[in-house]
């Protein structure tokens, strides 16, 4: 089983993110996949600078990938996905419908991302016919549902589940971190560098509830999968996928590498990430029910 | 299969008295679901069975209204053959076009029933024409939704770069978030608009009074809480007060309704085909207020795209039917975002 690191949801300044990459390239980490998935306005990074640390990272013997903007709105939008497409050199992450026509009609194998809502195996065939040679599952989905995907899987097509970090719930034209400020998304500040673990929702009773990030909304719990390797392993699951946080990252890559090499049990390993996670876990959504739900093992 | 009017008014029918409402006050198309998760508004006692169905499409054709069917939701192996069927059953049953979402559906509704017509649902989360253009290359869809997401200057670009009609939302209950790319209520309730057909559903709804005042919960998880004499509102959970560094507001969205009339003849203008109200979850007498506004301004607009201004006596019928009795453009004028 690989293990990927996802796109860098938040938005950091400019040095801390090639730190953090190059740090990376260190990991026992197989997959890495970059670029500006969320708000275009962000620009510490533009799509070159990310082509460059996927050629660094290819050259320390990573697969890197390249993922497009998953809510696309305006022109300026497109141009900045054929951008992407352009790079050639790398695979790219299709993280909406416009990415897979532009892809495909390249005939160009590409990554079908969370967000392309593939629930069934006509669909999944279907992505598989146009080009994708992974697909990631949706967020919402159970183990109940992917079994039944993975015993319909079109041959060579590889499944990659997100299995560790906070997850991204929804996409709005709306920036609420802008919001929160009083500022319009046009004239943000860029207050999303202030957040770079995203700016925290609470109900008024005080209970930790969701995360602000941008455009994009989050759970506050963190989705952790490391009690359901065994079975992922079972279901034929190839990849999994850790989202980047701002600490602990590496540790984290290296509790699921040794989990997965079978040097650390899972009871072993969830202690060791007691304290390296932003929240309380949760794992509802494998399981069939409410995403902010903990399932015992 | 009737002919295409230069701008058509669709509205929502919940059920057969509101698809009467509808048709009786002046829907060009009226849009309608089946009683299962194959639609986004599975809701307990709305949609039609298979008489009512029957009998509503009569109704609506002879009085030269089309009839619409929701298979928005995604459907799952385990029971694909439930989404299978109500596209049979809508190519039987000689709906106009049915509204889709998931690309598998898509390509069996095409394969089987080429003759069929095929809308994509704003659940198909397409917000470009890139987007729209590959439903179209692929599927041949006739009519696209798009999500309450684009400005303006936005809607109008994809009007110009995608040979598929355009369909609106102009009224209604919005969702701040784009459709299909919601797991929210998934995330709080377990229930998602993607593969149940429903967000944050009533059965995981809580009231409860307090010392500190009603409380509104969602599977436990406090949504709001609202003092003496403040109006108690359905626990959305995106249109909840929350607390973001120590202060308290509608920290997504307040409980707002969209109201496009003001845009009405931009939106002729730039080429959008038809605009859509919200609302099969609301009774006939909703349908009923809503749709003849609608139809007015419509017709109004049509004949005299310059002159028309909104009527003061359409807004006050509206507000009297709005949630929260306020409304708002939406992203439609930018600022909103």
């Amino acid at each position: 089983m690989k293990l990927a690191l996802g796109p860098l949801q938040y938005y950091w300044p400019r040095q801390q993110v090639l730190d953090f990459y190059e740090a990376i390239a260190a990991t026992p980490v197989d997959i890495v996949y970059l670029g500006e998935t969320v708000c275009a306005r962000r620009h510490e990074l533009r799509v070159q600078d990310w082509a460059d640390i996927a050629k660094k990272l290819a050259a320390a013997g990573k697969q890197a990938i390249l993922g497009t903007q998953t809510l696309i709105e305006s022109e300026s939008d497109l141009k900045t996905l054929r951008r992407v497409i352009d790079e050639k050199d790398f695979l790219i992450e299709a993280n909406d419908m416009g990415a897979v026509r532009l892809l495909s009609a390249e005939k160009r194998p590409f990554v079908a991302g969370p967000f392309l809502n593939i629930f069934n195996a006509a669909t999944l065939g279907m992505m598989a016919r146009l080009g994708a040679v992974r697909w990631v599952m949706p967020l919402e989905m159970s183990a109940a549902v992917l079994a039944d995907l993975q015993a319909a899987r079109p041959s060579g097509l590889e499944t990659e589940v997100f299995a560790y970090g906070r997850m991204p719930l929804a996409f709005s034209a709306r920036c609420f971190t802008a919001r929160h400020f009083n500022l319009q998304k046009d004239d943000c500040q860029f207050k999303c560098l202030e957040f770079p673990d995203g700016l925290l929702i609470k109900t008024r009773e005080g209970e930790e509830f969701l995360t602000l990030n941008g455009i994009q909304t989050q759970s506050s719990k963190v989705y952790n999968l490391i009690g359901e390797v065994d079975a992922m392993c079972d279901l034929g699951v190839d990849i999994l996928r850790i989202s980047p946080q701002s600490q602990h990252t590496l540790a984290l890559l290296d509790v699921f590498r040794r989990h997965i090499d079978g040097t650390l049990d899972a009871e072993a390993a969830r202690s060791e990430m007691v304290d390296l996670g932003l929240a309380e876990p949760c794992n509802g959504f494998w399981h069939g029910k409410a995403g902010l739900e903990q399932i015992a093992a | 299969m009737l002919s295409n009017k230069p701008f058509e008014l669709v509205c929502p029918a919940g059920a057969l008295p509101a698809l009467k409402a509808a048709v009786d006050n002046g829907a060009d198309c009226v849009y309608t679901g089946l009683k299962d998760n194959t639609n986004a508004r599975n809701f307990t006692g709305l949609n039609f069975d298979d008489a009512q169905l029957r009998e509503g499409i009569r109704y609506a054709h002879d009085r030269r209204v089309k009839v619409l069917l929701a298979l928005n939701t995604y459907p799952q192996t385990a029971t694909w053959s439930r989404w299978t069927a109500a596209v049979d059953k809508a190519a039987d049953f000689g709906v106009d076009a049915i509204i889709l979402a998931d690309p598998g559906l898509m390509e069996y509704a095409k394969t089987k029933h080429p003759q069929l017509r095929l809308h994509l649902s704003v659940q198909g989360s397409a917000t470009s024409y890139e987007a729209i253009n590959f439903y179209y290359e692929q599927f041949g869809i006739q009519r696209a939704v798009l999500p309450r997401v684009l400005a303006m200057p936005q809607v109008e670009h994809v009007v110009k770069n995608t040979p598929v009609e355009i369909e609106v939302f102009g009224f209604g209950g919005l969702c701040v978030m784009v459709e299909g790319r919601c797991a929210l209520s998934a995330y709080v309730t377990g229930d998602s608009p993607n593969t149940v057909g429903v967000c944050s559903p009533g059965k995981a709804v809580r009231y409860e009074q307090t010392p500190e005042g009603m409380e509104t919960r969602l599977n436990g998880v406090l949504i709001d809480r609202f003092a003496e004499g403040e109006k108690t509102g359905y626990p959305t959970l995106c249109k909840g007060r929350f607390e973001v560094n120590d202060e308290t507001y509608y920290a997504i969205e307040e409980p707002t309704s969209l109201n496009t009339l003001e845009l009405l003849p931009h939106l002729m203008q730039i080429g959008v085909k038809a605009i859509k109200i919200e609302g099969r979850q609301r009774s006939p007498a909703y349908v009923a207020q809503v749709t003849k506004v609608w139809r007015a301004a419509i017709d109004l607009a049509l004949k005299n795209r310059q002159g028309y201004t909104v009527r003061e006596a359409w807004m006050a019928e509206l507000n009297k039917v709005s949630e929260g009795s306020m409304h708002t453009l939406g992203a439609y004028y930018r600022p909103w975002k």
